[in-house]
This record gives structure tokens, sequence and C-alpha cells, in this order.
């Protein structure tokens, strides 16, 4: 992160942290504690469509397995939400790692599709196996998390915050991996898998490695949301929601960590803000998708940066080193 | 015993014989040249010597270790790398981190010392940034270290590929006509820069079509006909010899076309 | 019963083989799935609809709706993909306008026609027949030959029109066709006319044998399709109608034989398997990329 970077990040954090101060009505409380959610949810997406240029369209599934994780076991158990989340988050975690074993030789369109299809099954499951899910009854009354003695609801502001520091976190989490080899292999496969492969990098290994954070990370969103909520059916995971999360990365820029944030604050708030649009806000919704893609084929905040690269603090550069970052300095 | 020695490899596609029967060996900081017309089967050794196709027969022996059909991960770590004929840098990436990615086998730390920021991961990232402006300075590319290599001039592209798999912490570098494409003055620095990775102790394979390159540059040349070695040589030699010629030109009575 | 299962999903196999054969056509030549495939299907429905409705007769509201529908697709392609293609944009771009355009069309089904089921006369009859123990509607019998028809037609098509050839000459190198002198933009529309197309009459059968017709109609059986075309391997007509067949029958025999809760799940634990053993579907060629 730069300068600029880390103020935007703290004026955001601040202005967020001072809203309910304000006095949020609940329906706004849940509005903005979705959009901490779904951007999130990108966050979590975009380490395989973001870094690596794997698209999947099932993200939502992953989503559903952390949802259903922690709310059965918080059901049946009454454990704390912050061991439930956790559970989700491994389980959720594991299932994308055995998922990721046999598909992470596939890529572009048939991961694509393999990943809806998984989706698919996911929601089939969910209706069917009664016995653990409820079926269409979907699970009710998921407790509030507690913490620290008090009980986290909408109307004391808890699950605004609990949100909000989970966000926190994994924007942290997200600059770490982007700032790292981890990152970087990632973006180098994305580029050119051969050329890669012959630096040496095991690409399956990091396709797997970048599949399982992701839905890890998606179960962690899942956790939240069944608690956020307090009730899940296959309906909150329709492969309409996996499409809202590949266009929050795809709109807010592919690879931006900053994007993913902005475009769930964008792409979240859209359909509630132009209510006065009734129905056609969903064509005004689709319309914005196509024309910010003919536009701004990046994204809005995606593509090449035009600052400095930011070396991290311990490694010395003398300071004469520069040049533009986008071809400035060569002829083009 | 030489660095690299290849024997009696040969590689099929279904019925084709792209190489046949090769036999070459290059000694620790040479700088051999592969020449051939089109279609000859050079790029197809490179792709055997780096494991990217594996070998139908025969044996290719580096550093003392065998190691045809091994990984290419494997190749990589034992001290082989190359640049491409069509480049292939991450062209989304900057100067530095392109060549940040040549370090990545050397960069040992694992997915939990990157979450919780251990000492080990802040050991190997330094040493992977330094190590890169190391590279990065002794080859010149000072002024391009923040640009994406994508927006860098040709020649620079060419360089920094080199760059690249020099990071790896390759002994010996197989260059795919790293002079396609550039003037007589880009192609003569080239070869001052070449010259140079030699003189720092690399050995390396060069493939080029540009003769004032080779013949300038080459310690020993072998020529490629039909997935053939025809001749081999010094470059002087090459440069008189009958059977080359006529491979290149082609024989009076049947004008070969390009 | 076991053959009454068989002929049930041969019926819906065919249907789903004529959706797929959707995806391939666009796919073979633009490397694009069009996620918006499964709202053309239920646009084309909704229009045979409408046009049937004011009394035009059946074979111009099916030919004004293969017009109409194919003209949308081809529209959208000139104005926004045509315009990704000139920018070089990389194929993800492409991919979300389509579900962009996917939602503006579900939506503006919904607005102009509303959200409820709406019946769909039974154009061709409902008439049962019975053979020994099989029973069958005639409007399967149609479904059977018309869309056996279709794809043999566009098989010959491509293999021996030389508006045939022009496509696949753009399939294997779009820039070589164009210095070629062969109109790639205009090959591009045909494509995506005949996609539409095949869309519409898979509607036109599908909706009157099931007599009815809604806007969100085409989200299932689009994800269908496009398995069945990934199943077959896609790009490949052939290996489309074969995948969609395959997915027909195996559905049709899961409820026969298990039950009709997984029914939606067989489609997609299908693909899985064959794309571990098979990762470019069942005819699909696999690429040798050079370096």
């Amino acid at each position: 992160m730069d300068k600029r970077d880390k103020i935007f990040w703290l004026v955001l954090l601040v202005a967020l942290l001072a809203l309910p101060a304000v006095g949020l009505s609940r329906y706004m409380q849940r509005i903005i504690s979705l959009i901490f959610i779904y951007s999130m949810l990108a966050l979590s997406l975009n380490i395989v469509t973001g870094y690596m240029g794997q698209v999947s369209l099932g993200h939502a599934a992953f989503y559903a397995i952390g949802a259903y994780t922690s709310g059965l076991l918080s059901e049946h158990f009454g454990w704390n939400f912050l061991l439930t989340c956790l559970c989700a988050i491994v389980f959720t975690g594991f299932i994308g790692w055995i998922f990721s074993l046999p598909t992470m030789k596939l890529s572009g369109t048939y991961l694509a599709i393999i990943t809806m299809g998984f989706g698919e099954i996911v929601k089939v499951l969910i209706v069917n196996w009664e016995s653990l899910t409820h079926g269409t009854y979907g699970l009710q009354n998921i407790a509030k998390p507690e913490l620290f003695g008090m009980t986290l609801k909408t109307t004391n502001n808890g699950m605004y915050y609990l949100c909000l520091a989970f966000l926190v976190l994994m924007v942290l989490l997200c600059v770490a991996i982007e700032r790292s080899k981890l990152g970087r292999t990632l973006r180098a496969i994305q580029d050119d898998p051969l050329a890669s492969s012959l630096m040496g990098i095991e690409l399956s290994h990091y396709k797997r490695l970048a599949f399982t954070i992701s839905t890890a990370l998606a179960g962690c969103c899942g956790a939240l949301y069944a608690h956020l909520s307090g009730y899940v059916d296959a309906n909150s995971f329709h492969s309409d929601v996996s499409m809202m999360i590949l266009s929050i990365v795809i709109f807010g820029g592919r690879g931006s960590i900053k994007g993913m944030v902005v475009g769930a604050g964008i792409l979240v708030a859209f359909p509630e803000v132009f209510r006065f649009l009734a129905e056609y806000r969903f064509i005004v919704y689709g319309l914005i998708l196509i024309v910010m893609m003919v536009f701004r084929t990046d994204g809005l905040l995606g593509g090449h940066s035009k600052r400095p690269y930011v070396f991290p603090r311990y490694v010395k550069v003398n300071k004469e080193g520069g040049g533009e970052p986008d071809g400035a300095a060569g002829s083009k | 015993m030489a660095l690299l020695e290849v024997s009696n490899v040969s590689k099929q596609f279904g019925g084709l014989a792209a190489v046949s029967n090769v036999d070459f060996h290059v000694e620790e900081g040479e700088i051999v040249s592969i020449i051939g017309p089109n279609g000859a089967g050079k790029t197809t050794i490179f792709n055997l010597l780096t494991g990217v196709y594996t070998v139908t027969e025969g044996k290719i022996v580096f550093n003392g270790e065998e190691i045809q059909n091994k990984k290419v991960q494997h190749i990589v770590n034992a001290g082989i790398a190359r640049t491409f004929q069509n480049i292939r840098l991450f062209k989304n990436m900057r100067t530095i981190e392109n060549v940040m990615i040549g370090f990545h086998q050397n960069t040992k730390y694992n997915t939990f010392d990157l979450i919780f920021r251990t000492p080990r991961f802040r050991k190997y990232e330094k040493a992977a940034h330094e190590k890169a402006l190391e590279v990065l300075d002794s080859l010149g590319f000072g002024k391009y270290i923040h640009t994406y290599a994508g927006n860098l001039p040709y020649g620079e592209q060419r360089k920094l590929e080199i760059a690249r798999a020099i990071a790896t912490g390759a002994k010996l570098l197989l260059l795919d006509e790293p002079a396609a494409g550039m003037n007589p003055q880009e192609s003569a620095e080239l070869l001052e820069f070449i010259k140079g990775l030699q003189a720092k102790g690399f050995t390396i394979i060069l493939i080029e079509h540009d003769m004032s390159v080779v013949m300038n540059i080459s310690d020993r040349i072998y020529v490629l006909d039909h997935g053939r070695m025809i001749a081999d040589g010094l470059p002087e030699e090459i440069a008189n010899n009958q059977t080359v010629i006529e491979a290149y030109l082609g024989k009076s009575e049947d004008d070969a076309d390009d | 019963m076991t053959v009454q299962y068989l002929v049930n999903g041969l019926t819906m196999g065919l249907i789903y083989a004529l959706i797929a054969v959707g995806y391939s056509l666009v796919f073979g030549i633009l490397k694009m799935i069009n996620m918006a495939h499964g709202a053309i299907y239920a646009v084309g429905a909704h229009m045979i609809l409408m046009f049937v409705t004011w009394n035009l007769g059946t074979l111009p509201a099916v030919i004004l709706s293969i017009v109409f529908t194919g003209g949308l697709l081809v529209v959208y392609d000139r104005s926004i993909l045509a315009t990704l293609r000139k920018k070089k944009a990389p194929g993800i771009a492409a991919l979300v306008t389509t579900i962009g355009f996917s939602q503006i069309l579900t939506n503006a089904l919904q607005i102009i026609f509303g959200t409820e089921i709406k019946s769909f006369p039974a154009l061709f009859g409902n008439k049962m027949i019975q053979i020994g123990n099989v029973k069958f509607q005639f409007s399967q019998v149609y479904i059977l030959v018309v869309s056996v028809i279709l794809l043999l037609g566009l098989t010959l098509l491509i293999n021996k029109t030389k508006v045939g050839l022009a496509m696949r000459a753009v399939e294997q190198n779009s820039r070589a066709a164009d210095l070629m002198g062969i109109n790639a933009k205009g090959v591009i529309s045909v494509t995506f006319f005949l996609s539409g197309m095949s869309a519409v009459i898979a509607a036109l059968l599908l909706a009157s044998y099931y007599q009815t017709v809604y806007p969100t109609m085409g989200a299932m059986i689009g994800l269908k399709g496009f398995s069945a075309s990934v199943l077959g391997g896609i790009g490949s007509l052939f290996g489309a109608a074969i995948g969609g067949i395959i997915l027909g029958l195996a559905e049709s025999l899961t409820v026969a034989f298990l039950s009709g809760a997984y029914r939606d799940a067989v489609a997609f634990i299908l693909l899985f398997i064959i794309l571990i053993i098979r990762p470019n579907g069942l005819f699909g060629k696999a690429k040798i990329s050079k370096v």
C-alpha cells in the first residue's frame, strides 16, 4: 500500500466506524452489513479470478456450505460464533480443496462450467438432504453471535461492527497475499502459465492453494451471513448470487482490493438506492455491467497502476531508481 | 566432463520426427549456437532440454544428472532456464516482479508464514527484493524497475526475459532468437550484453538467425537441418562448410524456398 | 416402463441438444460462452406466444420470432461484443456483458409479460399415441422430427455450404480468413442468428409440449444445455447433439430408477465425471500449444 491507499483505507474505516453513531435504520444497517459481506465474497473470489484469472460461476456454493456449517453447529451444539465460524472456514476450505483436486487441471470455460455445476449440485443437496438441512424450510432462527458477554444484534449495532471487523481482517489478509510470493505467483500464472512453469512454479499446487483459500474465505462469509440474517435456505445461494459476486469482481476491477469494496458498495446498494426505478432497476443494472465492460474493460479500479511499485519497509532502495510504471519511460 | 551432454536424442510427434539422433555437448562457460533453417527443430531441442516435451529416445545429462523427461520445475531447479522465441514475459507485472518470479524456487516460505508474517516471511521477501534489484542493476535496468513488462521497449523486453532466466539461479541459459526483430544497433548491443553474461560465468546456448551475432559471439556452432545435426565446429569452419551452405541456400538444382 | 422413460429422455435430450448447439456455435467462433442463451430461449418462447395471440398463424409467428430473437443477438453482437473484440478485451469482459444482457432480457420479459406462468397453446395438438406399452404425446413426435431435421440441417450447412466453409475458416483463424476476403463480421452475425434460431425452435417445441411459458424459463435449461455442450466437447456440433441426448437420457433414467429429487443434479454430476476423465469433453479435441 502506498500513502494514498493508506489514507483511502483510513478515511473509509473511520467513516464506517462512525456511521452507526448517526443512527442507522435497521434497514440501512442490513444493507451496509450486506455490502461488507459481499465485499468479502468479492475479495475471496478475487484470489481466483482477479489474481489467477480463472472464472468461478459457483462461488455461492461455498458461501452456502459455510452458512450451513456454522448455522447447523450453532443449532445443534450451541457453540459460540467464533468457533462455528472457524469450523465453517476450515470445512468449506476442505471441501474447496477436495473440489480442486480433480478440477484444477481444467481452466477457462471448463472450470467455469464445472464450478457452476457444483453450485447447482449443492443447491439440490440443500433442498433434498432434509435430515441435515431441513430441506426447503431452511435454517430458522439462527442464534445471534455472543462475544464478550454481549449478544450482537442489529439493534445494538453488534452485527454491523462484527461484519466490519471481519472485513478489515480480510482486507489485511488480501493485501498480505497480494504483496507476497503467492500473489506474484498467481498473477504470473494468469499472464502466462507455461512461462510460469518454466520459472519453477508448480501450477497445480498453486491453483489448488488459491482455490482452497478462496473457498475457505467464502465459507467465512457464509457463516457471517447466516448469523446476520438469522435464516437461510437454498434460495439464499441461488446462482444469481454467484453471478453477483463475479460481477463485483469484474466491475470493481480484477485484482484490485479497493475495487472489490467499492464494487460491492455500488452493485449491492444500486437496487436499493434506485427503488424508484421499480422493476426497471435490474435492467439498468444489466446495462451498467455492459457499459462498464465496453468503456472500462479493466473495471473501475483494475488495470495497471500509475503509481510506482511499493517496496516493503525493510527493503532499502536507492532513490534514483524510478521510471514511469506505465511505459512513459519507454517508447511505446 | 561437459556441463551438458546430449546423446542420441530423438523426438517424434505421431509419425513425424522433429529431431532425430541428435548429439551435442556444451562445456562450462561456453557460448554455443545452434543454427539451421526454419523448422529444423531448434526450438524443439530447447523444449526437450527444459522438459516442455518428453524425449522419445536418448539421454540428456546436465551437471552429472540425467534430466530427460524430468518435470519442468525439476529442471529449472537443476539450473537450466530459457527465453522464448515469441517473448513470454508476465506482461501485466512490473519489471521487478518479473524478476522476482524468477526467484520463486528460492523464496522458501509457506502460506502460514505469509498469513502470520513470520520472520521467515520477512527474510525471504527481503532477499527476493534485494536479489531482484541486484540483478536488474547489474543488467542496467535501473530506470525500468516500476514499468510493466508489456510496456517496455522491445529490446528491453528481450533483455528482461534473460534477466528473469538468470534470476532462477540458472547456470545454463537457453536463448531462443534473442536478436529477432532487432535493428543492427540493437543487435550489436545485445551482443555485448550476452558477452557480458559469459564473462559473469554463465554458459549459454543460443538459437539465432542473425549471422552477424552468431559468428561474432559463438565459441562453437552446431548446424541442424530437418532434425539432424549436419555439422559442427568453430564459426569460421561453419562459414565455409559446404553442407551448411547447401542446407541454407539449397543445392543449385532444387532451389529451396524459405 | 423403461422404454417409456427412454422415449421421454430422448425427447428432452433433443431439446438439450438444440440448446447446446446454440452455445457451441457461438463458442466455436468466438471462444466465448453466451450466458444470455437461456434468456434468449425465454425471449423466443414469449415472442411466439405474443405473435400467436395476435392470430398471425403458427408458422408466421415462429418465423417472426426467429427473426426478432436472432436479430436481437446479432444487434447485441454488433454493438457490444464487436466493440470488445476491437479493443482486444479479455474474454472475461465479454462473458460479463452476456451476464448483463441476460439480466436485461429476463427483466424486460418480466416487465412486459409479467412474472407469472402463462399458458402456451398446444401448437402441435395434445393427442396421445400408444404403441404397445409406450404412450407418448404427438408433440413429442414433433420434437423428434423437427430437432433431428434442424440438427442435420445445421450440420449440412456447416460442412457443405459456402457459408459453412466461411464459418469454419473464421473459427480456425479469423484474421487469416479476413485476409482471404471472408467477411468475418458477416459470418459471426450468421452464427449468432443460427444460435438464436436453434434456441427459438427449442423453445417452440418444449413450450408447446409443457404448454407453459414464463420469463425465467430459460435459466435452468440454459445451464443444462451449456453442460450438454461441454459434455460433448464445446465447439463441436456433433458433440453438442450427443451431449444433449446423453443428458436427457441420464436424467430420465435417474428419475426412473433413483429419485426425481436429484433430477436437476444429474446434468452436473455427469459433467463432473466426464470432464475429469476427458478434460475436453467427449468429442472435443485437445489443443497442442506451440511454445
